[in-house]
């Protein structure tokens, strides 16, 4: 029923709660005010790992979309694996972006650039914006895990297409100036730590929540299957097919 | 009969109950008209905006001109249980993917065309570099149609409301939108070499989507 065996989730869990507490305190105080952005920096401690984990959570859609598709290693593992992920991308996606938002204002000085990235990270929320709104779409479990998973390589496919098209419209007009490589390597070394801390903290807590929403999606299938039995029992029996007629009353 | 003879059965048939039909010109049409019309009511076109931006609104109102003749292509098959008698045709499913797609895509050429008219006397653009802008058309048109087509099954076979394309296929085809529009600005501006490298873009992605389609209609249409 679960991916991880319960006591590993559960411990998962934990540690994901820690390290989070553990970023927080390096990411307010241990980690010393930028320079530059001065305590608008301390942001990059949550955006940067966020938007880390919605490109991990798209890559595992793919992989786990390919794997359904592959005839060989066909299994509802991986179309639940691929669809609870992706809602992780999309979430991940959005608080990336959210993020990016509130440290763009006081850095930048607006709310949203035409930055080659943004645009790309604004597309990918659409494209699998696009894909949580097919999952939902009922089927048979075969049909919906078969276009689901075509759906969702379509999408892929385009990612480094949409991502190069973007980078190079932008990069015709304006130079990057905001995400110099050079003023990267002059990292003091406790933000160091905590952006990679960062990074540590939202993988833990991405494969428990990716455990947690698989767990969910299985005890939805199978509430799906016991309330069809039910209706199916119900009508062989006979009962009057009145939704409102409770099922303990009848007894 | 090979690949492309069936192909051409099947966009045959497509175009055929277009012409008796005339959903293109007496709909999608007058629709894709009307949307350059309110351009120019949103953009003043006394300031030269319109003739400026000319190339990405044209490429907009194909777009949502599009995403009209997708449903329509998937609505035909929805009537009378014709999605079955294709099925039953023993048409290789590859190749009633490429029928659709390049049924589709004449009907938007037809569209382009004719809304491409209209954006040069409506916004006063003169058209250079005429094969630049054609090669451009037809490279985007092929990865639309493609899209489309692939996103017009897939949408059908679930039995979802078809609210659903827009939001599949636009975040899709956006590169599309962008190189399209890049390419012709350049082709406009005078300068066709700049747009070589979008054309490139175009080129890529309709391959790309085109192998795709080959592939993955056939079990799509089986569950359909």
């Amino acid at each position: 029923m679960t991916l991880l065996k319960p006591s590993v989730g559960k411990a998962l869990g934990w540690a994901s709660l820690g390290a989070l507490v553990v970023l927080a305190l390096f990411g307010l105080w241990g980690a010393p005010p930028d320079r530059v952005q001065s305590d608008a920096q301390r942001l990059m401690y949550l955006h940067v790992p966020a938007a880390w984990i919605a490109y991990l959570a798209f890559i595992v859609t793919a992989v786990g979309s390919a794997l359904w598709l592959w005839k060989r290693t066909r299994s509802p593992v991986w179309d639940r694996v691929a669809g609870a992920s992706a809602e992780l991308g999309v979430l991940f996606t959005g608080l990336t972006l959210l993020l990016g938002s509130l440290w763009g204002r006081p850095v930048w000085g607006v709310w949203w650039a035409w930055d080659a990235r943004l645009v790309t990270t604004a597309v990918l929320f659409f494209l699998y914006l696009g894909y949580l709104a097919l999952r939902r779409v009922p089927g048979t479990p075969e049909a919906r895990a078969r276009r689901s998973a075509i759906a969702a390589l379509i999408a892929f496919a385009d990612v480094p297409i949409v991502h190069f098209s973007v980078t190079w419209w932008r990069t015709l007009h304006q130079k990057a100036t905001v995400f110099d490589p050079e003023l990267k390597a002059h990292i003091h070394g406790v933000m160091a730590f905590t952006l990679w801390w960062g990074v540590l903290a939202f993988t833990l807590l991405y494969v428990y929540l990716l455990d947690r929403r698989y767990r969910l999606e299985c005890l939805e299938e199978g509430f799906e299957e016991r309330e069809l039995q039910r209706a199916i029992d119900e009508r062989v029996s006979g009962a009057p097919n009145d939704p409102r007629v409770e099922v303990g009353a009848a007894r | 009969m090979n690949l492309a003879q069936e192909a051409g059965l099947v966009a045959g048939k497509d175009l055929r109950i277009e012409a008796r039909s005339r959903v293109t010109v007496q709909q999608i049409l007058p629709f894709g008209l009307v949307v350059l019309l309110l351009f120019a009511f949103a953009l003043d076109p006394d300031r030269g905006v319109l003739r400026r931006v000319a190339p990405g609104l044209f490429w907009v109102t194909v777009l949502l001109a599009a995403l009209l003749a997708v449903s329509r292509s998937s609505s035909v098959e929805a009537e009378n249980g014709a999605r079955d008698g294709l099925r039953l045709s023993g048409l290789d499913p590859a190749a009633i993917f490429l029928g659709k797609a390049a049924a589709i895509a004449v009907e938007l050429l037809v569209l382009e065309a004719l809304l491409a008219a209209g954006v040069a006397i409506l916004f006063d653009v003169s058209l250079g570099s005429i094969g630049v802008l054609l090669l451009t058309a037809v490279l985007a048109t092929a990865g639309i149609a493609a899209t489309g087509t692939l996103y017009g099954v897939l949408v059908a076979s679930s039995g979802a409301r078809e609210t659903l394309v827009p939001v599949l296929l636009l975040p899709v085809v956006s590169p599309v939108l962008l190189g399209a529009t890049r390419a012709w600005e350049a082709a406009i501006d005078g300068v066709p070499s700049d747009a070589w490298a979008w054309v490139g873009v175009l080129a890529i992605f309709a391959v790309l989507y085109t192998a795709i389609g080959t592939l993955a209609f056939g079990p799509l249409l089986e569950e359909a």
